[in-house]
């Protein structure tokens, strides 16, 4: 039941949106900000009230379509549990972030917010194959329009192109869905759609190669992997600030969720074939998407770079399949949805003072703008993987765990952290510093806004200085991920002991019963 | 012939007597009201004596109908689609000028038709029910007399339809002189009883040649070429009524004839029909992609989706039959509120069908935009809507028959899909371009409340059969042993 309110809360928050936005402007934004906000207390409260454990923490599981065996079947555990934390908490930073930039079709606007958000909970939440399918697709059509209706310049290309790309590799993840199953009922001789008797599925290993790859197609290019991303720097660029944070934030943390999730634990075989592939294409987009920022003139544009590179890192911490890559990659997934989403909430209010994205046209803006830039310079550093940010724990575990598999790729992993310094200060360098050459006279951060960035500052410094609770909510459940491919790889168990501070916390928890 | 034969060909006869009913009114007093009142009163009965009477006395009447759970179902789907276009026609007509109450004369026909199509189980109820189908249609698509693109469609649809027929008979002819017989199921036999090894000629040539005419009535593409321009020129109900009954009946005589014949026997039919299939999935849709006229586009479209429907056909067994049949009610439903929301939008002189001419239509009509917006998502196939549904179902029915290359074709002809489904969406959200002139709408009347009902009646089905289509496909499965 739990479950189902925290799955069907914001559609509900969605409908009242909509008719509301018939009489006022207003209406919806406060529904949709309450709405959030009670979302997000309900998450915190089955946080602080269910204790982590290995296996599901909650589960519902109904009959949906009897027939071909699908269940309504909903199941949380620590690693969903902190993703659905951080989609409660973007979603109240984007409405709030939305209140003076869109005027237009607000109840339409706060419809399709609202409702992307109920169908990213949905899911993380999804234990059924088809029901994960569902609610996938679902998250494509409010993303669609809220590109295509309030984004800018080239939005109808940009949200066409979008959708084409994951819809097209999502139809490739439904033959795969449906061949596994269809391979497990010539097993059992029962169709099933549910996670925890697919897992058990034994598959020919050719077979399940490319059954993975039909899985892996649409996650890479939801994630994005280096050759598959070229539909999020248009997509990013062009939406209105809500858009991009819930893209930046949420949408892309589906495909690291759903290689995670599913296609490890289904095809183990995957860690000892496709790994290195993986692995290269993780590499080779942290430094091709943190060279290709330090190329562009967009504001919204480089931050989208920037995610490329950062979800390299989640790439290859994934197929490194040990308990430090995979504690970063939780750590990654929840640091770049923060320190990016709050970068791209600093571009939409830049843009609604200068009315252009373009860093050509900046420069100088720290006096005039001395709060913003302050913000903005801190962000950028958490980006660029400051020591006590957020986003430095969690590509440090990442680097920690990958070097024990493979000391290569560690090794070119690392440079990501030199380049993406270079375009971090590059970027607060075009923007905010040097003379003002435009001669820009602008009011300095309001107080919602502030409001809004004191929020995330306060959550990137808090992951970064005490990751700990965030580490031991998400232990149990990724202790369950590896045990469903223990004895199925050939490999890559945590190695011996490697000294470090993060490392000695790691232990520490294990120690505890 | 007994009494409970009667009984299983009551739906038929009520239809029957409806159109004389109507004809002799018509005869005593033109009255598009009087008419109307008695299509809606007999398809109504039509419908409702199926379930109530006519299901207990399910069984093949005469060697020329199989009045079987398979029959009953396409059939009640034929009459429900043929009771929306008629509601839906009402407001329409009244607005056109002309005699319009023929109009219902001749849907009911045409209903009756399809009908009998979906119950043949013999060539001579085959063409008989095909004929009286075409020749309904030819005056509908040629309703609009005093507008030349809908006479040019019609007489484009008679001259095809014809030949089609021609080569209809011609097949006949060769497979009854090889096997002496024109029942279905003797046909059936015939084939079984050829020993393997043999390779009959006349036979093959036969199934070809009925196959180019089953080809024609379905759309499928090497003998689509007639499709767009009849979409186009047709009233936009008569549309409706092709693109729906039309082909569902066709494709019911289909699975009962190629599908009793197992073409596993016949591995060089079941090629051709691949082809067949392949090449109508792909170029239904690449042809759709630079269409921009919302009824040319809506007709590439149903091409590629009786591409579709034939993926579940040849997927064979009995998933093939609930698959199809579960998709031809998700298409239905789909394709009628497309063409609903086009039909309540045309104006006097003509239909609204330029893309152009939808432009921001959300911001106008609001609710006729969302009915329209959900269609086009449902011919998308994605999630919430039945499309999702459908199309999900014959995906399955591949999978499960490892028909890989056509699951294939079927995945690449949706992603090419959604590029023109969402130039549709996308032109109902723009803002209007002022140089384009008059929305689409502007010569239209406001919405009646009749129209109103049918297509939120329409749009709650789009998308409660996508949530929750087990009441459905429960119904669906429970016809299905029944039907061979």
């Amino acid at each position: 039941m739990n479950l189902t309110i925290l799955l069907v809360l914001p559609f509900i928050g969605a409908v009242l949106a909509w008719i509301a936005g018939r009489w006022s402007n207003l209406l919806p934004r406060w529904i949709g900000l309450i709405t959030m906000i009670i979302h997000l207390g309900f998450s915190l409260w089955l946080w602080v009230s269910t204790p982590s454990r290995p296996g599901w923490m909650v589960e519902v599981d109904v009959p949906w379509i009897p027939s071909f065996g699908i269940h309504y079947h909903l199941g949380l555990d620590g690693v969903s549990l902190l993703l659905i934390l951080l989609t409660s908490f973007l979603g109240v930073i984007s409405v709030a972030a939305s209140w003076r930039g869109i005027q237009e079709r607000v109840g339409f606007f706060h419809f399709m917010l609202l409702w992307i958000l109920g169908a990213i909970v949905g899911v993380f939440l999804s234990l059924d194959l088809f029901l994960f399918y569902f609610f996938w697709e679902m998250t494509l059509i409010p993303l669609y329009f809220l590109i295509a209706i309030w984004g800018h310049e080239n939005r109808v290309y940009a949200s066409i192109k979008f959708f084409i790309y994951t819809q097209a590799s999502s139809l490739f993840m439904l033959l795969a869905i449906l061949g596994l199953v269809f391979l497990n009922a010539q097993n059992t001789g029962r169709l099933s759609f549910d996670y925890n008797v697919l897992l058990h599925a034994s598959l020919p290993v050719g077979t399940a190669i490319w059954l993975s790859l039909g899985f892996l197609l649409a996650f890479l290019v939801k994630l994005p992997a280096f050759p598959l991303h070229t539909w999020l720097p248009d997509a990013h660029t062009e939406a209105p600030t809500a858009g991009s944070v819930v893209l930046a934030g949420l949408v892309l943390k589906l495909g690291a969720y759903g290689i995670l999730r599913f296609v490890v634990p289904l095809f183990p075989g995957t860690l000892s074939t496709l790994a290195p592939w993986m692995m290269a294409l993780g590499v080779a987009g942290i430094l091709y998407g943190a060279l290709q920022a330090y190329g562009q003139t967009d504001f919204k544009r480089m931050v989208a770079y920037t995610s490329v590179s950062h979800m390299g890192f989640v790439l290859v911490g994934v197929f490194a399949w040990n308990q430090y890559a995979l504690q970063g990659v939780v750590m990654v997934m929840l640091a770049h949805g923060i320190s990016t989403g709050a970068l791209f909430v600093l571009a939409g209010d830049l843009q609604d003072r200068l009315h252009t994205r373009d860093l050509n046209r900046m420069g100088g803006l720290w006096d005039t703008l001395p709060r913003m830039g302050g913000v903005s310079l801190l962000f950028a550093l958490a980006s660029l993987g400051l020591p006590g940010m957020a986003n430095f724990v969690g590509e440090f575990l990442v680097l920690l765990g990958l070097y024990q598999t493979n000391v290569l790729f560690a090794a070119l992993a690392t440079l990501g952290f030199i380049v993406s310094t270079i375009y971090s200060l590059w970027l607060i360098q075009r923007a905010f510093q040097g003379p003002n050459r435009w001669g820009w006279k602008l009011p300095d951060m309001t107080a919602r806004e502030g409001l809004i960035l004191a929020s995330l500052i306060v959550l990137v410094l808090w992951l970064g200085l005490y990751p700990q609770p965030v580490i031991d909510t998400a232990r149990p459940a990724l202790e369950t991920l590896q045990q469903s491919t223990a004895g199925k790889t050939s490999s890559l168990q945590p190695a011996a002991q490697f000294p470090g501070v993060f490392l000695q916390d790691v232990n520490a928890g294990e120690e505890k019963p | 012939m007994t009494s409970t034969n009667l009984i299983a060909i009551l739906p038929f006869l009520i239809l029957a007597a409806g159109i004389t009913l109507a004809m002799l009114a018509i005869a005593i007093r033109r009255s598009l009201a009087v008419t109307a009142g008695i299509s809606f009163v007999t398809l109504l009965l039509s419908f409702i004596s199926i379930p109530v009477f006519a299901v207990r006395a399910a069984g093949p009447v005469t060697m020329l109908f199989s009045l079987d759970g398979y029959a009953y179902t396409i059939f009640l789907l034929i009459l429900a689609a043929s009771f929306v276009v008629a509601l839906l026609a009402y407001r329409y007509l009244q607005i056109h000028a002309g005699q319009a109450d023929e109009f219902y004369l001749l849907l009911l026909l045409a209903t009756l038709g399809g009908g009998t199509l979906a119950a043949s189980s013999h060539f001579a109820s085959f063409f008989l029910g095909l004929e009286i189908l075409s020749i309904s249609l030819y005056a509908l698509i040629g309703y609009a007399y005093d507008s030349p693109i809908s006479v040019e469609a019609g007489v484009k649809y008679l001259i095809l339809a014809g030949s089609s027929s021609a080569f209809l008979l011609f097949g006949m002819a060769l497979i009854y002189a090889e096997l002496g017989t024109m029942e279905f199921t003797g046909v059936a036999h015939g084939l079984a009883s050829i020993p393997a090894g043999v390779s009959p000629v006349y036979l093959l040539a036969g199934f070809v040649l009925m196959l180019v005419a089953f080809g024609f009535k379905l759309a499928l593409a090497p003998f689509h070429l007639w499709t767009p321009d009849v979409y186009e020129g047709a009233p936009a109900p008569v549309t409706a009524f092709v693109a729906s009954v039309s082909k569902g009946s066709m494709f019911a005589v289909l699975l009962r004839f190629f599908g009793g014949l197992n073409l596993n026997r016949i591995p060089s039919l079941q090629l051709v029909f691949i082809l067949v299939a392949v090449i109508t999935m792909l170029v239904g849709s690449l042809l759709a992609l630079r269409q921009n006229n919302l009824k040319r586009l809506l007709a590439y479209s149903s091409i590629a989706n009786l591409g579709y429907l034939l993926v579940a056909f040849l997927a064979g067994g009995s998933s093939a039959m609930t698959a199809s049949t579960f998709f031809l009610v998700s298409y239905f439903v789909t394709i009628l509120a497309a063409f609903g929301v086009v039909t309540v939008l045309s104006g006097r002189s003509r239909d609204a069908q330029g893309l152009e001419e939808y432009r921001g239509l959300m911001w106008r009509r609001p609710w006729l935009a969302a009915v329209l917006t959900v269609a086009m998502f449902s011919l998308a196939g994605l999630p919430l809507t039945v499309g999702f549904m459908g199309k999900f179902y014959l995906v399955l029915a591949g999978v499960g028959a490892a028909q890989w290359v056509l699951v294939i074709a079927l995945v690449i002809s949706s992603a090419i899909g959604l590029y023109y489904y969402l130039r549709v969406v996308v032109s109902l959200f723009r803002q209007p371009l002022p140089a384009t002139g008059a929305p689409a709408e502007a010569g239209a009347p406001a919405l009646s409340p009749v129209s109103g009902v049918t297509l939120a009646g329409l749009l709650v089905l789009m998308i409660w059969l996508g949530i929750y289509p087990t009441p459905l496909i429960e119904m669906i499965q429970a016809i299905a042993p029944g039907a061979r």
